[in-house]
């Protein structure tokens, strides 16, 4: 039985990345303009947390009457209030618009709806967020994205050379931004803890790039006269193995996460299994096929022949794959 | 590579076990572990309120009202000064951030610049050239207020919470001014947020006698007095009231407040202290026959009439209260008055119902998730993935016991970060198998192809998992509450699965290697 796995992957495959790299690069294209024009046009559906507001849930004694509940507290003045059952016929979601007066006026809205609603409800949850906090939340939120994007590359930068840093940080962008643009058109919330799978997946999606990378630059090493197109394939072709198996049991975590983790964790499973799905993309299809585009240093033209490099280094070479470049 | 020194070995066997010790406590409940001998630990990790329930209040200090007091105060101050120094002015008040006043003598600028130092010297005064002058307090006096302020609102929101009884109330300063309240266990917190909500400056002030209410209402206020509002409207009772600026008493002078009844209605007892109580005795002394107004954050709560002096510190405040607004006053007054209005900015509330939910939910989440992960490296490495799976359990009491041992608190996002990072660890075993499996193809030999996976794949890992580690920090940097618990989780499954992935499943194969003396690699 522990002879050998269940299941063996023997054969490096050999695909053609490079040559579908133009398809790669339109498909992305498309997918970054659509989801810029869709968070122009569309906005996202944002949470409380970020928009402001009130949602309260509530398990009131008897099923509840929306329609009765409705009545009652839109004669309260508080502005729109939408109900939602969720869950048992006993539990109302509701929600109230952020109220015009400052953060002081929240709260007051909050005892009036309470106390509407009388003494028999149980609150199962409270959420109330003031126009300060929301527009705080929104800027700490932009800051801390733009920041890891800025700190990836940085990191790369300073790991490899600055053209793969550049490299990641686009294909990191990409994922990003069209994450973004998936929540704008399927109009899933956006709250605090899916800007925390965004920043998990600007994490995440360079890992792939990182190892796709590392691979890039060993093997730019090791056979110095290469033609650059069948280097990158070859190296894509190499770490395909090991990216299919941890984005695999990186997404077994996740689907977990969507079909048991209830109802608040909906949005961040949502951005995650995206991110998963469009980061190894990006790696395979945008950033290294990018290198062909923008060359580190030891590419020399397109069939590598301007490269006067003495024999490849045999494996094993006492020079360890992480060391920089000697190149000036 | 493939030799491992004993006190290594034992480094590594002494932090699973460790791991797995400082775990356990976390499986049982508090009951159970509460009846283990006293040797074994019991320290369980702390659930964030999304998940035991309870609420979560973010106040802020209104300093602003702060700063209008004090121009108003400075106001008043010059107005004195320059009356008692029979300077001719023009234009004083308060505008914008700074109080302004035009002098008739402009030559006197040098007295009066003197003069507005000797009335506090953090004072900026400056000239305009059409002769205005402006003050304001510097911006260091600015802040020392501001820090003063929030110490010690925080120190009577404190008392306050205290009074209610609630137990194991976090109550701390975030940012420059604001407070963070946390108060595990309250489902609706109403009525806590009534109680914070109010300022409770009380104050005793004569009635004006000769002036009516109507005239006052219509703007001709007496010079020293002022108009407040009767805190409810009551039949029989004016609903405003003209009283002398002038404060008797105030209630920082009281030693003690008790509800109680009097003629069966409920009223609150209260006992000054000794210079509280000498002066409240000569301002009745001298005031019999008249009416004094009890004033509550500027409304008049009750005006009784003084029928004899009230020589003992002590009297009772009548005043159409039930049962909970007379404890809710007296508590008020016990623990002081806030030196600035406080606001709510932000509530987050979870009842017990949705915490528990959110636990069984998380719990289950993470144990499908990480039971597919084993399963999964199983099937596609054999016996090595069964190596990687004993590491992940390890890296999993790991994570657990550094989570509890730092008292982190643990969120729902922080347990979707758990599950997130088993699925994550296992990619450094993957990236060493992976490599394994290429030097083997390339024809080297057993051990070779063992240490050079190891070898070559620890920068890659290194490298991938800074890159997490660096968006970890970012949101816990940036992130507020159940952000910041996933940001702990995260980050720490990262730095764990360093140490299991690659020292833990190191250990295992090369102890399998020395045992079973293999042929070939099983994978």
């Amino acid at each position: 039985m522990f002879r050998r796995p269940l299941i063996v992957i023997r054969r490096i495959p050999n695909i053609d990345f490079m040559g579908l790299r133009r398809f790669g690069f339109a498909l992305s294209a498309l997918m970054t303009i659509g989801s810029i024009v869709l968070f122009a046009v569309n906005g996202l559906n944002y949470g409380i947390d970020f928009s402001g507001g009130i949602v309260i849930e509530a398990r009131t004694p008897q099923p509840a009457n929306l329609g009765a509940m409705r009545t009652e507290l839109d004669g309260l003045g508080v502005g729109q209030v939408q109900l939602q059952g969720f869950g048992s016929p006993n539990d109302v979601m509701i929600r109230v618009q952020r109220q015009t007066g400052g953060d002081a006026a929240q709260e007051q809205a909050v005892t009036k709806v309470k106390q509407a609603l009388g003494p028999g409800v149980t609150y199962l949850s409270t959420n109330v967020v003031g126009p300060t906090i929301g527009a705080e939340l929104i800027r700490a939120g932009t800051i801390a994205t733009i920041l890891a994007l800025i700190a990836i590359a940085i990191y790369v930068w300073f790991r490899f050379e600055w053209q793969f840093g550049i490299g990641a940080m686009l294909s990191t962008l990409h994922d990003t931004v069209t994450t973004i643009g998936l929540f704008s058109l399927l109009r899933v919330e956006f709250n605090l803890t899916t800007l925390a799978a965004i920043l998990t997946i600007a994490g995440y999606s360079i890992n792939d790039t990182v190892v796709i990378y590392d691979r890039v630059r060993e093997t730019m090493r090791r056979y110095k006269t290469m033609d650059f197109t069948t280097l990158i394939n070859k190296s894509l072709n190499e770490t395909l193995s090991r990216t299919i198996l941890t984005v695999s049991t990186t997404a077994l975590a996740v689907l977990s996460l969507f079909f048991f983790g209830g109802q608040v964790l909906h949005g961040f499973s949502i951005a995650m299994l995206w991110g998963i799905v469009v980061g190894t993309y990006s790696s395979l299809f945008i950033a290294a096929p990018m290198l062909y585009y923008i060359r580190p240093k030891g590419v020399h033209g397109r069939g590598g022949e301007a490269a006067p490099a003495p024999a490849a280094s045999p494996a094993g070479a006492p020079e360890s794959p992480r060391a920089k470049t000697g190149a000036p | 590579m493939l030799y491992f020194q004993t006190w290594k070995v034992a480094l590594i066997l002494a932090v699973c076990a460790l791991g797995v010790v400082f775990t356990l406590p976390n499986v049982f409940s508090s009951q159970t572990v509460a009846s283990w001998p006293g040797f074994l630990p019991k320290h369980q990790v702390s659930l964030g309120l999304d998940l035991r329930g309870g609420s979560y209040l973010l106040l802020e200090v209104d300093m602003a009202s702060v700063e209008r007091d004090r121009l108003s105060n400075l106001v008043d101050e010059l107005r004195t000064t320059l009356v008692a120094r029979r300077i001719g002015y023009t234009h004083l008040g308060v505008s914008g951030d700074h109080a302004e006043v035009k002098l008739l003598d402009s030559s006197k600028y040098g007295e009066v610049h003197d003069a507005i130092l000797k009335i506090d010297p953090n004072l900026q005064i400056a000239s305009q050239s059409d002769g205005t002058i402006t003050v304001k307090p510097t911006t260091d006096a600015v802040q020392n207020r501001e820090r003063q302020t929030v110490d010690q609102s925080i120190e009577i929101v404190r008392r306050r919470i205290d009074e209610t009884g609630t137990r194991e109330a976090t109550i701390q300063r975030e940012g420059d001014r604001r407070i963070l309240v946390e108060l595990p266990g309250i489902s609706n917190p109403e009525h806590v947020k009534a109680l914070l909500g109010k300022t409770a400056r009380l104050t005793f002030q004569m009635v004006e006698a000769n002036a009516s209410v109507e005239d006052a209402l219509h703007g001709h206020i007496p010079p020293g007095d002022e108009l407040l509002p009767a805190s409810e409207s009551r039949p029989g009772l004016p609903s405003n009231y003209v009283v002398h600026r002038r404060i008797l008493v105030s209630g920082d002078m009281l030693t003690d407040a008790q509800p109680t009844f009097q003629e069966n209605e409920p009223v609150v007892s209260f006992k000054f202290d000794s210079v509280g109580a000498r002066r409240f005795g000569e301002a009745t002394k001298v005031n019999v026959g008249k009416l004094f107004a009890i004033v509550l954050d500027n409304k008049v709560i009750s005006a009784p009439v003084i029928r004899e002096p009230i020589l003992g510190g002590q009297g009772v405040i009548e005043g159409n209260f039930t049962v909970q607004s007379a404890n809710d006053l007296a508590l008020l007054l016990r623990a002081g008055a806030l030196p600035a209005p406080l606001t709510v900015i932000e509530e987050r509330t979870v009842g017990p119902e949705l915490g528990a939910d959110s636990i069984r939910e998380g719990t289950t989440a993470s144990i499908v998730g990480i039971a597919l992960v084993v399963v999964f490296m199983f099937v596609f490495y054999g016996l090595f993935g069964l190596f990687a799976d004993v590491a992940l359990f390890f890296n999993l009491c790991i994570m657990m016991a550094a989570l509890t041992l730092l008292d982190a608190t643990l969120t729902l996002p922080g347990i979707a970060g758990i599950a997130l990072t088993m699925g994550m660890a296992v990619d450094a075993n993957v990236l060493i198998y992976e490599r394994i499996r290429e030097e083997v193809r390339a024809g080297r030999s057993l051990i070779s192809s063992l240490q050079a996976g190891f070898e070559r794949a620890f920068g890659t890992i290194l490298d991938s998992h800074v890159t997490t580690l660096v968006a970890g920090a970012l949101m816990f940097w940036l992130g507020s509450g159940p952000v910041k618990g996933f940001a702990v989780t995260l980050s720490l499954g990262v730095l764990t699965s360093l140490f299991s992935a690659i020292l833990v499943t190191r250990l295992l194969i090369v102890t399998w290697l020395r045992r079973f003396k293999p042929k070939v690699i099983p994978i």
